[in-house]
């Protein structure tokens, strides 16, 4: 995948340069391993910044939320995706964007490779190929990338972009055999107080530090329900009530409309397995609707136009 | 200064569990992928082979949610609608094993809460009633920069006794009374002369692999309105998620909000600890807001710790080294970067 660094830093630049972008929304390489970081190129010049390796986690749709410039943009499956969802909640226009679309061989877990090197603080990162080497003080380790995926990676079908203007390689073969949702269905399968046990401890640790809210593209609202004052709907302190109020209406607020690209849970400091709590809500958009989100640009949102075929038996 | 003390490791948890007679003892637990610090208790496995813990330990002189009031809502009952003090708890209590960073935090913190002007009762009775054993740093990680602000792996600053780690002991070198106090009672044997030499190699050599510091003198001698209206400002800010990561993970940040909470007939005025990467951290009740874009509120984040803490109190910068937010900002907006633009 690093490849595509070269090709990407080459069309970035020509497109600022051609002034047929006003800006370039990317990657670029963090002070700190695997922490690549989100940017904004507006200079031909400043392109050498831009990376693409197995640690561009963050979703790039999340930086394109009303923003007026004409916009440049790399995305895989995720970000293509989350870019179509952008585009028809009208979040941003297509006829802004510049989509250089990769096909994506998915992304790594930070947390499983810090585990595997005994939580030791890492100082380098090299990819080569399907591998991948890590040094911490007094260690250095090669790893298979296909060892080391995030979860929602291992099981993705949509690794290709859904949605370009060029495409920066050839597209790769989706997964097709995979089941997303056997852990949704260990705990459907558990006790109403079982499934509310799940949730609590989920919660736990729970800073409400809103990371997982801001990281995802779908969180746009100009004020969030929880940072409503007048009136104030959710208290503030770290009260299981309110911090579960947080998370469950944060979930539904991604009903039918979250691609499971995993930012939540990449940035949660304290380590929650966010995508429990939007999984269930996509296994139901898919068992009860068909439905995936962010795939077309002529499909109007899950909850946004009524069929008569949908799923009714919940009315009585 | 008394003798240091040396205890085995493997008689070192009996000893810790001893202290449960007189203290409420805090030590680094492993908690699923990181190190948080939480009350001993029967069972309870401390880890000191930690680097460090998620959360720096601030929360515990200081809680993240605290009740301060409390008052009864319906006509009638005595003391309805007239808020009183909580009933609080201020048991002897020791924070075991907490890094050198954290401890010089908590000084940075007192600042706030404990200076000739303000005493804010519960944050002083509570860091009073505590005493604090530190663990230096054999092995400082990457992103920890102590040495850069003021302190070392092996600082003493803020601490009661420090403790060090060497081979298949620990060995204890009191810094405060409140510390030799302490030591007294907790048995273990002086250390002799060569075990001393030892921990002197070991503070050599742990300080020695730390990067060399970066400098932050020059951040005295700049405006503030320079600083202020630098142009780095939107390229630092662009990737912030304007989450609060950084700013609950510091040892050093104490900005709180105080709310009033209601359930049934009952009013609870609680304080929080808040976000300068909030919008609703500056919302006036007019519906203004002085800082409602998010470039505005990392640079007061910035600017508080490196620049106005730095001209209000003269004494080095508002941060400890600690390099959590290195570490965890989901974004990599690395401080010690920002420093360094700031100092340019």
């Amino acid at each position: 995948m690093i490849g595509y660094t070269e090709k990407i830093r080459k069309r970035a630049r020509e497109l600022l340069a051609e002034g047929k972008v006003d800006a370039f929304v990317g990657y670029r390489l963090g002070s700190v391993p695997l922490m690549n970081q989100p940017v904004m190129i507006k200079r031909p010049e400043d392109t050498e910044q831009l990376v693409w390796d197995s640690n561009c986690c963050l979703n790039l749709a999340n930086y394109l939320t009303k923003r007026q410039e004409r916009i440049g943009i790399v995305a895989n499956g995720c970000n293509s995706r989350n870019i179509v969802i952008h585009i028809t909640e009208n979040q941003i226009k297509r006829e802004q964007l510049y989509i250089l679309g990769i096909p994506c061989e998915g992304t790594l877990d930070h947390r499983a490779i810090l585990r595997a090197m005994g939580e030791k603080e890492l100082i380098s990162y090299a990819e080569q190929g399907d591998s991948f080497t890590v040094k911490a003080n007094g260690l250095e380790k090669t790893f298979k990338k296909t060892d080391f995926l995030r979860t929602n990676c291992k099981t993705c079908q949509h690794k290709n972009p859904v949605i370009y203007d060029e495409l920066l390689g050839e597209l790769v073969p989706e997964n097709t055999n995979v089941d997303p949702y056997s852990d949704v269905r260990a705990i459907e399968n558990q006790s109403s107080e079982k499934k509310w046990e799940f949730f609590r401890n989920l919660i736990s640790k729970c800073l409400r530090c809103y990371a997982c809210r801001n990281a995802c593209p779908l969180c746009y609202c100009p004020t969030c329900f929880v940072d409503e004052s007048k009136p104030q709907w959710v208290g503030k302190s770290i009260d299981p009530t309110d911090t579960m109020t947080f998370h469950i209406l944060r979930a539904f607020h991604c009903a039918g409309r979250c691609t499971d690209c995993g930012a939540c849970e990449r940035v949660c400091p304290v380590a929650i397995p966010m995508r429990q709590f939007t999984k269930k809500l996509n296994k139901d958009a898919k068992e009860l609707f068909n439905w995936e989100p962010g795939l077309s640009l002529d499909q109007r949102p899950l909850f946004d136009f009524y069929k008569p075929e949908d799923y009714n038996d919940f009315v009585y | 200064m008394s003798t240091p003390k040396i205890f085995k490791k493997e008689e070192w948890l009996s000893v810790v569990n001893g202290l449960r007679n007189k203290y409420k003892v805090f030590v680094p637990v492993k908690d699923g992928d990181i190190h948080l610090f939480k009350e001993l208790k029967d069972g309870t496995k401390p880890d000191f082979a930690y680097s460090n813990t998620r959360l720096s330990p601030k929360g515990i002189v200081y809680p993240q949610s605290e009740r301060m009031f409390e008052c009864p809502l319906e006509e009638g009952k005595e003391g309805a609608f007239i808020l009183k003090e909580s009933p609080k708890e201020f048991v002897p209590q020791v924070v075991l094993g907490i890094r050198p960073c954290d401890a010089h935090g908590f000084l940075i913190v007192k600042r706030n809460f404990d200076n000739p002007q303000y005493q804010d009762p519960w944050w002083v009775q509570r860091y009073q009633a505590t005493t604090f054993i530190g663990l230096g740093c054999n092995d400082p990680c990457p992103t920890c920069f102590c040495n850069a602000v003021g302190e070392g792996p092996f600082g003493e600053q803020g601490l009661d006794i420090i403790m060090y780690d060497v081979s298949d002991s620990y060995v204890l070198k009191p810094v405060t009374d409140k510390g030799k106090e302490l030591l007294s009672g907790l048995g273990g044997r002086d250390a002799n002369a060569e075990e001393i030499k030892a921990i002197e190699e070991i503070k050599a050599s742990a300080t020695s692999k730390m990067a060399s510091p970066f400098s932050i003198e020059p951040l005295r001698s700049k405006t503030q309105l320079d600083l202020f209206n630098a142009p780095y400002w939107e390229d630092v800010a662009f990737a912030c998620i304007n989450c609060g990561t950084c700013t609950y993970l510091c040892p050093t940040c104490w900005c709180f909000d105080i709310q009033d909470e209601t359930y049934k007939k009952y009013c609870d005025r609680i304080r929080n600890w808040d976000s300068c990467m909030f919008p609703l951290f500056t919302l006036h009740g007019s519906g203004h807001n002085p800082r409602d874009k998010k470039f505005q509120r990392v640079r007061q984040r910035f600017m508080h710790k490196l620049k106005y803490y730095v001209d209000k109190y003269g004494d080095g910068v508002q941060c400890s080294g600690c390099g959590r937010c290195v570490r965890y900002c989901p974004v990599n907006i690395d401080i010690r970067h920002v420093c360094k633009l700031m100092c340019m």
